[in-house]
């Protein structure tokens, strides 16, 4: 980063485009997931422009120069492709939903300018994935896991949070997150939600399943990430891609 | 200044359209007052009348000056397809290419989940609609190739069970150059290729 008096505030990152917005007759704002600026807007000028537009594409992996005169301004981005990823998306109806679904809970997600390094890392691995239906969705629950995790709302799957047991895991506590056996869950069995063994890497995981398990990772965005940011329904693009698993299962 | 009150506010309304700045518009009023019989007259009898008329077609949400578009009650088109579109410079668009001869039907918009533009702010239920009146055989989507565009064709599609849904291509534009195209483009033409 580069500043001083009479200077402007840089930086040059590498970031996948999470939503774009007209401004005025020929600019943008682009809201982007960065690697090491965390998620951060700028205005794009002659963003709207027959060379630029395809380039910013939600899901685009896109090189960014920022640019302000205060760090606290929302600054300028110039832009240049590093990979497109929308082309790959929209020949598939789920890899479609699926990239919406991403960038819908990114940018539902992630307060802005914070930095999610390890988060921003498996978003690039899943986004690359796309076009692979038959691995993405299992991608999907696994990468939903891991935005939970670190936004500090992870699961710990490992152990019944009843009995101490490590086996017929079958539940898990809409409050505390963690998994309940079969024996430990007793009278309480229908107020916990289910653990199918795909949210714990087990097991060949099929559609109904990941759909299923994405049903208990929703839950706790919806109860429990989404209050603690203020955030009311979660994205409708994540309904969609979950109605869209469902269909194909 | 006073004397040239009217004339400013002209220019300040003027400045607010698309592709004028404050100095195109003392440029076009200058111009319209300089031809002031030929221009400015006519200019401000058809404002006066658009404003007075301007709707949007009751069936297919282009713009008119009737309930019902020339499209919609032209009897020389044909009524088993309709062509779906984003919004009505996409139909005007369709229009100057002069390819398609059936009907249109302009949603006004596209899915957004960030700009909460879902199924039912969009022209859909119409569309549905107007496909079990109209005897329509097939649907063309028309919608960008972007994401939003083609999230909705999908959308409207999934909605349509039963019916020839197709869309338009996606590939190398007339004209371009494949070194300015980007990665996108060109792996969806490569996709389309066909034999010649």
């Amino acid at each position: 980063m580069r500043k001083g008096w009479g200077r402007r505030v840089e930086w040059r990152d590498e970031g996948i485009v999470l939503s774009v917005r007209r401004h005025g007759e020929t600019a943008a704002i682009v809201d982007a997931f960065t690697r090491e600026h965390g998620r951060h807007a700028g205005i794009v000028r002659g963003g709207t422009s027959r060379k630029i537009a395809p380039v910013l594409q939600p899901g685009a992996q896109v090189d960014l120069l920022w640019r302000a005169r205060l760090e606290s301004h929302l600054g300028s981005y110039q832009v240049e492709p590093v990979r497109s990823r929308a082309a790959a998306a929209m020949g598939s109806r789920l890899s479609l939903a699926g990239l919406n679904a991403v960038t819908g809970m990114l940018a539902f997600c992630l307060p802005e300018r914070e930095v999610h390094s390890l988060l921003y890392q498996r978003s690039e691995q899943l986004l690359d994935l796309l076009g692979q239906d038959e691995i993405w969705p299992l991608a999907y629950l696994r990468w939903e896991m891991a935005l939970l995790e670190d936004m500090g709302y992870g699961l710990d799957l490992t152990r019944c949070a009843a009995t101490g047991a490590g086996d017929e895991l079958i539940y898990v506590s809409p409050k505390t997150g963690r998994a309940v056996s079969r024996d430990g869950a007793g009278a309480w069995a229908d107020r916990l939600l289910p653990l199918p063994p795909c949210l714990r890497g087990q097991g060949d995981a099929g559609d109904a399943e990941i759909a299923e398990a994405l049903g208990t990772t929703g839950y706790f965005l919806q109860h429990h990430l989404a209050p603690g940011l203020g955030q009311g329904l979660l994205p409708s693009a994540r309904a969609r891609f979950v109605e869209r698993l469902i269909r194909s299962g | 200044m006073n004397g040239t009150k009217d004339i400013d506010a002209l220019i300040a309304l003027m400045a607010r359209l698309p592709g004028l700045g404050p100095r195109s518009a003392r440029r076009a009023v200058l111009h319209l007052i300089r031809k002031r019989a030929v221009l400015l007259a006519p200019l401000a009898d058809a404002l006066t009348r658009v404003a007075a008329t301007a709707r949007e077609c009751l069936n297919c949400g282009n713009v008119g000056t009737t309930e019902l578009c020339d499209i919609c009650t032209s009897e020389i088109r044909a009524t088993g397809q309709i062509c779906v579109v984003e919004d009505v410079a996409d139909l005007w668009a369709m229009e100057r290419a002069a390819v398609f001869r059936g009907r249109y039907h302009v949603l006004g918009g596209t899915l957004s989940a960030l700009d909460a533009v879902g199924p039912e702010t969009l022209r859909i239920p119409r569309l549905i609609d107007r496909i079990a009146t109209e005897n329509v055989t097939e649907v063309i989507l028309a919608l960008n190739a972007t994401v939003d565009g083609q999230t909705t064709a999908h959308y409207i599609a999934d909605q349509l069970p039963g019916i020839r849904i197709t869309s338009l291509a996606q590939g190398v534009p007339i004209g371009g150059e494949l070194d300015y195209l980007d990665d996108g483009t060109i792996s969806a033409a490569m996709r389309a290729r066909r034999d010649i």
